[in-house]
């Protein structure tokens, strides 16, 4: 199992990478910072698994909380307003 | 490079949401019950969304869900060897005329 870099309140950035495969992180939050959340445990990666291999290591899988009138430039709601992704560990960078 | 592809669809205009109850036909059970089957013998959810992920984006938009999924499956069962393109097509073929007969 791969270590678990972050812990919750630490701002973070996703990787803004469009690589070929099977990818869980959604394109619309890519290269967008948050915070984490939680942690909310290790799994298979599934960008392996999607390829017939274990995904082994499991990856440490974190809620990470964005605030939507960033992710939206057009966002109409309140400013407290937030968004939550499941993201893998691989995918961060601290921020 | 593909940026986004056709399925990454998360903040894409999506038009209006369908929000009433259907009951489900006895194929699509029957393709549930064999992604379940399958799911037994090693083939993940996340091979099978590799599989709906590589549609062509026309086909994607016109097939229903579960079609995707037969889809899937086929692919799946192909790439590991449980079934050749040739017994499929025998099949196809054979079930097409039965349901014209």
């Amino acid at each position: 199992m791969v270590q678990a870099r972050f812990k919750p309140g630490d701002r973070v950035r996703v990787m803004q990478a469009y690589p070929v495969g099977h990818v869980r992180t959604p394109h619309y939050i890519r290269g967008h910072t948050g915070e984490i959340e939680r942690l909310c445990g290790s799994f298979a990666n599934p960008e392996e698994l999607a390829q017939m291999r274990s995904g082994l290591p499991a990856q440490p899988l974190y809620r990470v909380r964005f605030v939507q009138r960033e992710v939206w430039p057009d966002y109409k709601g309140s400013p407290q307003d937030v968004l939550e992704v499941e993201i893998f560990q691989h995918w961060l960078e601290a921020a | 490079m593909i940026e986004r592809s056709h399925h990454d669809m998360g903040g894409q205009p999506g038009g209006k949401v369908e929000r009433s109850e259907h009951d489900y036909a006895d194929w699509e059970r029957r393709v549930d019950a064999m992604s379940w089957l399958m799911r037994k013998h090693g083939v993940t959810v996340d091979e099978r969304r590799r599989h709906i992920e590589q549609l062509p984006p026309e086909a994607y938009d016109r097939m229903s869900y579960y079609e995707r999924w037969i889809v899937s499956l086929a692919q799946a069962a192909l790439q590991r060897g449980l079934v050749t393109s040739a017994e499929l097509a025998r099949k196809m073929v054979e079930v097409q005329e039965r349901g014209s007969g």
